[in-house]
Formats: structure tokens, sequence, C-alpha cells
């Protein structure tokens, strides 16, 4: 249970928030033409005569666009509809063409899902919790407006117009906006797993409206408002805050909160209304007669299902049964498609250069890619070369390690010198002297050394002194010129003090 | 079922149709008829009846994700798509300025 609550003048209120996600879907051409979905292109060149709604063109449906949604669907666990439809939302507006958006009201081809959250106490969410999707449906992007260009007109670029969105509707399941964040977070993970929207935030690939209402605990829901086109999870987050103490305020004063579409300013983090027309909601809507239903035939659906790849759950899941990676571990690598993506190739990099198993290597491997590796790369900046940064490189440092080779330090050190020079592990370590001594004879011939030398200490240490034991782990490293394999020279200094 | 003149002011203008004030007044009277029908139709009971969505067994065909695959249904036409533009500048349409 999340316990956020908002401290109004008048006692607590709770928060009740929903989203709606519009995801670009990832497809070359869009959902109803051939012409090219690529971002960045010069104004109205991907722009078919269906897209610019020329008289007698006829829509029809892009099959990948329809598998992407399916397939979506099926990551989040939902009902996939067999018999589906494509409605008409009717409204007049300068980036529409056709006088309409092709849509699915009524009968939207993915139904009811779930989607986990993940306990994560640094954010006040104390234990996992799912939330539901009420349903995905398929249906086209608008143009794009430009009204900076020109004194006393918009010009309008309709290369968007026509691509294929999903809009996945949550059920009001959430209770802060920390869990907000995380549902976008996860389902913007789940999308990229699945390849069905690239997840880009900032060229508008995804984006939110956001439903909040609040009410007492244990209340009926109150009135609620849409923020709507909120493009990162940040926003997001400061939308709910705001809205929600607004509303309180509001209703505290005495005020009632009117159901209404409000906008997000990202420069002051705080919500207004777009003051619009009574009609302005009145959208019409009626079956496209252009668009026979949408039927699914179960191959169709089978061969989604079977192309999914291993999903974030299902990952976190083996990460910490089968590798026995810690909790913290595997969520971190799990939460984007390009940690994992390295941390898998490292892995079987990294078993396959030393004999072991994956499962014997793996907790090496994590902390390497969560911690060590970016520590490195972080403390070198500019001067670090990425490309440098191979699998077989780190795999041969990681293994060196294993070995007892070299210290941890060293291999800090010798991945110093792989990003700058791209040289490989092996003949840094020779070169620049990065090698601890792990041979058994020589480390007991300098413990000797040290325990003969030092008599006096020794008999205190036997006498009770204990803390001298790190004395002389530093006597003896300092015979070894630091390059003791400290694990080794502890073990043999125990054995010899206290055997 | 009667259908007032603001009724038919509201829709009109909805659809971005301008009427003058006799239009309305003759429209709604015409519109009740239809309507009139319509609910006359709506008493048949048809609740055991699939709504019929075309008069031969046909299905939604899909197409493949192939850009341009056809030069009248792809892009990379954009005179032919801006030409009947009443002002096109810099390969945009241009419109009034749209802004809330």
């Amino acid at each position: 249970m999340t316990t956020y609550r908002i401290q109004g003048r008048t006692g607590e209120w709770e928060v009740v928030i929903g989203l709606e996600v519009h995801a670009q879907v990832t497809s070359r051409a869009k959902l109803f033409s051939t012409a090219s979905t690529a971002f960045g292109a010069e104004p109205n060149t991907q722009v078919s005569l269906v897209d610019a709604a020329m008289p007698g063109m006829l829509p029809v449906p892009n099959r990948e666009c329809i598998r992407q949604a399916v397939r979506t669907g099926l990551a989040v666990e939902a009902t996939i509809n067999r018999w589906s439809r494509f409605d008409r939302k009717n409204y007049f507006y300068a980036d529409l063409p056709q006088g309409y958006q092709i849509s699915q009201l009524y009968h939207p081809l993915v139904g009811e899902g779930t989607l986990l959250v993940e306990a994560d106490e640094k954010a006040g969410i104390l234990q996992d919790k799912r939330i539901g999707i009420e349903r995905i449906h398929v249906e086209q992007d608008a143009g794009k407006l430009m009204h900076d260009q020109h004194p006393s007109m918009s010009y309008v670029d309709l290369n968007r117009s026509g691509v294929a969105l999903m809009e996945i509707v949550s059920r009001p399941d959430m209770r802060s906006p920390a869990e907000a964040g995380a549902y976008l977070r996860k389902l913007r993970a789940i999308l990229r797993y699945v390849g069905s929207c690239d997840g880009n935030m900032e060229e508008g690939s995804l984006r939110a409206d956001v439903n909040v209402s609040v009410r007492r605990p244990g209340e009926p829901l109150g009135t609620r408002t849409e923020t709507k086109n909120v493009n990162s999870v940040r926003f997001v987050m400061q939308a709910i805050e705001h809205e929600a103490r607004r509303q309180v305020e509001l209703i505290e004063d005495g005020g009632t909160v009117v159901q209404e579409t409000r906008l997000f300013d990202p420069g002051t983090g705080t919500t207004r209304s777009m003051r619009s027309k009574e009609d302005a909601q009145d959208y019409r809507y009626f079956p496209d007669p252009d668009l026979l239903p949408l039927e699914l035939d179960e191959s169709f659906v089978e061969e989604c299902r079977a192309s999914l790849p291993e999903l974030p759950d299902a990952k976190r899941r083996r990460y910490i049964e089968v590798l026995g990676l810690s909790p913290y571990n595997a969520r971190e690598l799990t939460a984007e498609v390009e940690t994992f993506a390295r941390f898998e190739t490292l892995l079987a990099e990294t078993a396959r250069s030393s004999g072991k198993g994956e499962t014997e290597v793996a907790t090496a491997v994590a902390n390497w890619i969560l911690s060590i590796a970016p520590g490195v790369m972080n403390a070198l900046g500019a001067e670090a070369n990425p490309a440098f940064a191979t699998a077989a490189a780190q795999a041969a440092i990681l293994d060196m390690q294993a070995r007892g080779d070299i210290s941890g330090g060293q291999a800090k050190e010798i991945f110093e010198h792989v990003l700058r020079s791209g040289r490989a592990p092996k003949e840094i370590a020779e070169t620049e002297g990065l090698k601890q001594e792990s041979d058994a004879g020589a480390i007991e011939a300098a413990v000797d050394r040290v325990l003969a030398a030092n008599a006096e200490k020794v008999a205190e240490y036997r006498g009770g002194k204990d803390k001298l034991f790190g004395f002389f782990v530093g006597q003896v490293m300092k015979a070894m010129q630091g390059k003791g394999n400290p694990g080794l020279v502890n073990a043999v200094l125990k054995a010899r003090l206290d055997g | 079922m009667s259908v007032t003149s603001e009724e038919v002011a509201r829709v009109a203008r909805l659809a971005r149709v301008r009427m003058s004030e006799d239009e309305l007044a003759r429209l709604a009277p015409e519109l009740s008829k239809i309507l009139d029908w319509v609910e006359q139709l709506s008493r048949v009971d048809t609740s055991a009846v699939e709504p019929m969505t075309a008069v031969i067994p046909n299905r939604l065909r899909l197409r493949e994700d192939v850009v341009d695959a056809d030069p009248d249904t792809g892009g990379g036409r954009r005179d032919d798509v801006l030409a009947n533009a009443p002002a096109a500048e810099h390969g945009f349409f241009g419109v009034p300025k749209v802004i809330e």
C-alpha cells in the first residue's frame, strides 16, 4: 500500500490517478497508407493522398501495426479481441485533414490487461502492485502545427498524419505520483522489450494524458481532470502533484472541480485550463464505413505470442532464481533494454572465456555492469573511448580477477587503460605490472619473512591483541610491493598466526 | 421526435456548415421526419440479428508494411499534395493562425 496523502487544511486527501498513454507504433509505413513514418523528414514529403484526405481515397490497414498492438496486448496479459472495429471521431482542426480521426471506441483491439509495478521503498512504493489496463486501441496520429513561422498563418506538416498510435488506457488504480511514474517507466520498458514502440519521449513517440481526482480516503471517486500530452516521466509526476494540490485547495475553499481538459506547462510545473468551446467534446463517433470489422484468426494471434521475447518480470525472476542475483541488481539490470543486453552479452562472454557456468560469474558481471564499469567510464569522462569497451575486453578483465591474477583495484586500472588505448587487458596487465601474486609459495615466503622480523608483535597478537592482524597484512603487502592477492595473504596469515 | 432549430444549428456548427435562419427553420421539421422514420425502424426487435457489415461475405484485408509500395498510397509527392492548397509556403500548408 502506498500511503501518499495530500495534507489539506481540513485533513487528508487521497489522489486517484489513471493514465492514457499514446505510443507510436514501430512500423515502416503508416497505419492506412504506405507513406513512410521516418522521423525528421522535410515537411509534407511523407504524405500520401490518403493521409492528405483527398476525396475517394480508401484506408487499408497495415498488418504490422495491428501485429505490434496485439503483441503489446499479449505482453500486458490482455485479452485480444478477435473481432474489433474502427470508428470515426469527428472534429475539425487544422492538423486533421480528414475532419475525423480513425480510432476504436466501441470495440477496441485489446481488452483488459495488467501491469506489475514493483515495490521501491526509496520511491515510497512499499509493495508490488498490479495496475489494471482497461484497453488498448489503434488509431491515427494527427499532423504537426507550427505557429511561429509566419505572422498571420500557422504552417501544417502532415508527415505525422496517419502514423499508427496505440492508446493504452489504465484503470484509475494509481494512488501517488511515484506509482504513476513507476507505471509509465514499466510500460515504456515493456514496449521497448517487445519492440512495438521506441519509447522516445523527446520525439513524442510516447506521451501521456493524466487523469487526476482527489477524495477523502475511502470515499467515492471525485471529479477528474485530464491533463493532455505530458511527455516525460518527471513531468507526469509534477503534473499529478500540482493538479492534486490545486483540486484540494479548490474544494477546501468551497469550490468544485470541473471535469475539463488541462495543459501542463513544463516551465512552471503547473497545469492550466484549456478553455474549450462547449461543443468541443461532442465527437459524434460512428463506425467507419470505409473499413470492415477487423477479424483475427488464431494463427495470427499465436504468431504474435510466439514472437514475444522474455519480458521484464520473467527476466527479473530468472536473474534472481537462476542466476542468483540480488533483487536490487535484477531490477536495475532489467529496467532498460540496453542494460540487460550489455549484461547478457558480457555474461555469455565471461562464462565462455573462463570456462565457468553463467551462474558462477553472474554476480561479478552484474556488479561490473551496474557499478564498476560506469564508475570508471564516468571518472575518465571524455578521455574514455566507449568503443574500446568490448565484451571480449571486459570479460578478459573479469576472468583475470576471478582467477586471482588481479585485484579489484587493478581490474579498474586495467579497464582505464583499455578505455584510453584499446589495448588487450592481458598485455596491459603485463606491461603496466598490474598483476597480483597468487602463488602460494611466494605468499608463504613473504608471510614467514614478515613474521620472523616482527616476533614481538606476533607474541602480542597471540596474547590477544587481535587488532594487529591488519598490521601484518600491511607489512606483507608492502613486502610484496602491493601485489599479493589479498584473499590469499589473509588466509596464509591466519593459518600461520592462529595455527 | 421533434428537432428544434437550435439543435439543427448546433449540429450544423459541429459540421462547419453555414446555415441561414430560413434554412434552419425549414430543416428542423425535415430532420424530425427522418428521425421519426428511424424511430419507427428501431421498433423492430433485432436483438437476435447480427449487424450486417457487408452485403457479400468479405473480410477486412491488411497490407504489408512496405513504404511507397504503391505510388497512389505512398509519400514523396509533396507537389501533388499541396497543389490545391489555398496557401502553400516552404512546403507547408498555410492556414489562418490557430493557437490557443
